[in-house]
């Protein structure tokens, strides 16, 4: 699993071998056929982009090509064992209501995000008075398809308030864990397994 | 065409059970005209079923017997091809109804005159029981695949969803689970062509001289529009006039693109007979998956554990995305493995003939182990 993107990596290794698992903005799939080849999972993909979708078809994963922010309102309640959205829940128009469907078409949701509160950021913020452009936030503002920066503590309190449960947490800088204690400055990455419990 | 069958080099099945029917008729003396390509396995699991679409044939990767061009999907068919013939035995047949060799209203009822219009009226079901028939025949109980584009594509999902056991992946294209209106309101136009020109004959043109090539010719052309993109039309045509400096202010073509769509309409009443046409369009107006499986389209495929792959094409109005994203909605709703595409490609509903490398792509990787 060493070729996947880190915070994929912490997913693929957190799932239940076996499980049925959404990818929604799952890209090429590498996820998807590392669940499916080393997991043994039932795994699905949504993705938005059609050369990407076309990518994981001729793979042979089963991928539909939608939005998160209106598409996943088509799958039953509980469909899954585990929706995941990595590095999408910025992307979306409204990540609320996204967060929701994953939790009700999954049992439990991998969310994996950018932290906007990196050190890095908030210098860049204080300094320069300009938008961070930095390794993970690689794109001018006016490009950038992240429409809603979020930082860990923003994402603590939307779960806290919608009554959602933090089963396990990761944080990483670059390719190394950092603790949550110092997650909210330290960490580039974060990836939060939540549910409805 | 004023000939009672046209010629074919394929291969035929003459169905010793008669067929029962949708309509309630069971049809006698079926005959089935088809192509093979490559070869059957020891464990006879290799085979793919290829759907062709309204007016196509089982020629699919071999020259067509009248117009000599190659098979309408060589692209995509043969040895190292996206439905590679090294690995597959790909069968292709001609559907019921058509013209092509298998029965339709061309053949010859056993009273020794054509059918015409006593053929019973056939359903997109029907297609499939005949295709089933065939791979009894052939001993293929179970097919890798079954594929196909636009009416190929519904007898796919057809197969899919009224005999769930015979088939593990599933591939419709361009396709829908039920004809939309603006599509039946096409094919009666075309309908009515035909059967306004006075050579009809009620369908009795068979052996008189006259057959209704004027009216064919005509439903070919509104058809032909329905495949096409605006973008085609105005990039291949745009304005432009047809070996003429000025127009005639008359009613000669033109413009380019009515030359061309004269064309259309007359080469294709050289090798398609008329009532097929009727039978075969009608079949696909009746095309309902959900009133087929019981009213609710995730009901038909509540039974399945095939793959399915859907693919729909950006630039196709008549068999828009929508209607595939409908479908992938059901299959997801029944828990089938279902992946869909919009592909972006230019030419419209006809993009699935064409070179969309993408297509070959998808196809390719779908049906990979």
């Amino acid at each position: 699993m060493s070729a996947l993107r880190p915070d994929l990596a912490i997913i693929a290794a957190n799932v239940a071998p076996g499980a049925r698992v959404l990818d929604v903005g799952c890209g090429d799939g590498d996820l998807l056929a590392v669940l499916r080849d080393e997991r043994g999972c039932d795994a699905r993909g949504m993705e938005i982009d059609s050369a990407s979708v076309a990518n994981c078809v001729s793979r042979g994963l089963s991928v539909i090509q939608g939005d998160a922010d209106s598409d996943l309102a088509i799958y039953p309640d509980q469909a899954f064992d585990y929706a995941i959205l990595s590095q999408t829940l910025q992307t979306t128009h409204r990540p609320d209501r996204v967060l929701e469907e994953l939790l009700r078409i999954g049992g439990k949701a991998f969310v994996s995000f950018p932290n906007f509160g990196h050190w890095r950021v908030r210098l860049s913020l204080l300094w320069n008075g300009r938008m961070p452009v930095t390794r993970l936030l690689p794109v001018a503002w006016y490009e950038t398809p992240n429409i809603h920066h979020v930082t860990v503590s923003d994402f603590r309190d939307l779960v806290a308030d919608r009554g959602i449960t933090v089963e396990q947490e990761w944080f990483l800088s670059g390719d190394k864990h950092c603790s949550a204690a110092m997650a909210a400055f330290r960490a580039e990455h974060a990836v939060f397994l939540i549910s409805r419990r | 065409m004023a000939t009672a069958a046209l010629v074919t080099a394929s291969t035929v099945l003459d169905l010793a059970e008669p067929l029962p029917l949708d309509c309630g008729q069971r049809l006698e003396g079926v005959r089935i005209a088809y192509e093979t390509y490559g070869a059957l396995n020891d464990s006879r699991s290799n085979a793919v079923l290829i759907c062709h679409a309204t007016t196509g044939d089982q020629h699919v990767a071999s020259p067509h017997p009248i117009t000599g061009k190659p098979g309408w999907w060589d692209r995509m068919v043969g040895p190292g091809k996206p439905i590679d013939t090294d690995r597959f035995f790909v069968v292709c047949p001609n559907v019921l109804g058509s013209c092509m060799g298998t029965s339709g209203p061309s053949s010859i009822h056993p009273d020794g005159q054509p059918w015409g219009m006593r053929f019973p009226v056939i359903t997109i079901r029907d297609m499939v029981r005949a295709h089933l028939a065939l791979l009894d025949a052939l001993g293929i109980d179970r097919l890798h695949a079954v594929v196909g584009g636009s009416m190929g594509g519904m007898q796919a999902l057809s197969l899919a969803a009224n005999w769930p056991e015979r088939a593990d992946r599933v591939m419709a294209i361009a396709a829908t689970g039920e004809m939309p209106a603006q599509n039946i309101a096409f094919q009666e136009v075309g309908r009515q062509a035909v059967m306004a020109d006075p050579n009809w004959q009620q369908g009795a043109y068979y052996g008189t001289g006259k057959a209704p090539d004027a009216g064919l010719s005509v439903a070919r052309m509104a058809a032909h529009i329905t495949y096409l993109s605006e973008a085609t039309l105005s990039e291949k045509f745009g304005r432009r006039l047809q070996d003429r400096e000025a127009k005639s202010f008359g009613f000669d073509a033109d413009f380019q693109v009515e030359s061309y769509l004269r064309y259309q309409g007359e080469s294709f009443t050289g090798r398609f007979d008329a009532n097929s046409y009727l039978y075969i369009t009608r079949a696909m107006s009746y095309f309902d998956l959900a009133e087929e499986c019981g009213g609710r389209l995730a009901d038909a495929f509540k039974d399945c554990k095939a793959r399915f792959c859907l693919v729909s094409f950006d630039t196709d109005w008549l068999y828009p995305t929508a209607e595939s994203r409908k479908l992938a909605h059901a299959l997801n709703a029944a828990g089938a493995p279902v992946s869909f595409v919009e592909l972006a490609a230019p030419f419209g509903h006809d993009s699935f003939l064409l070179d969309v490398p993408e297509l070959d792509r998808v196809i390719a990787g779908f049906l990979s182990p």
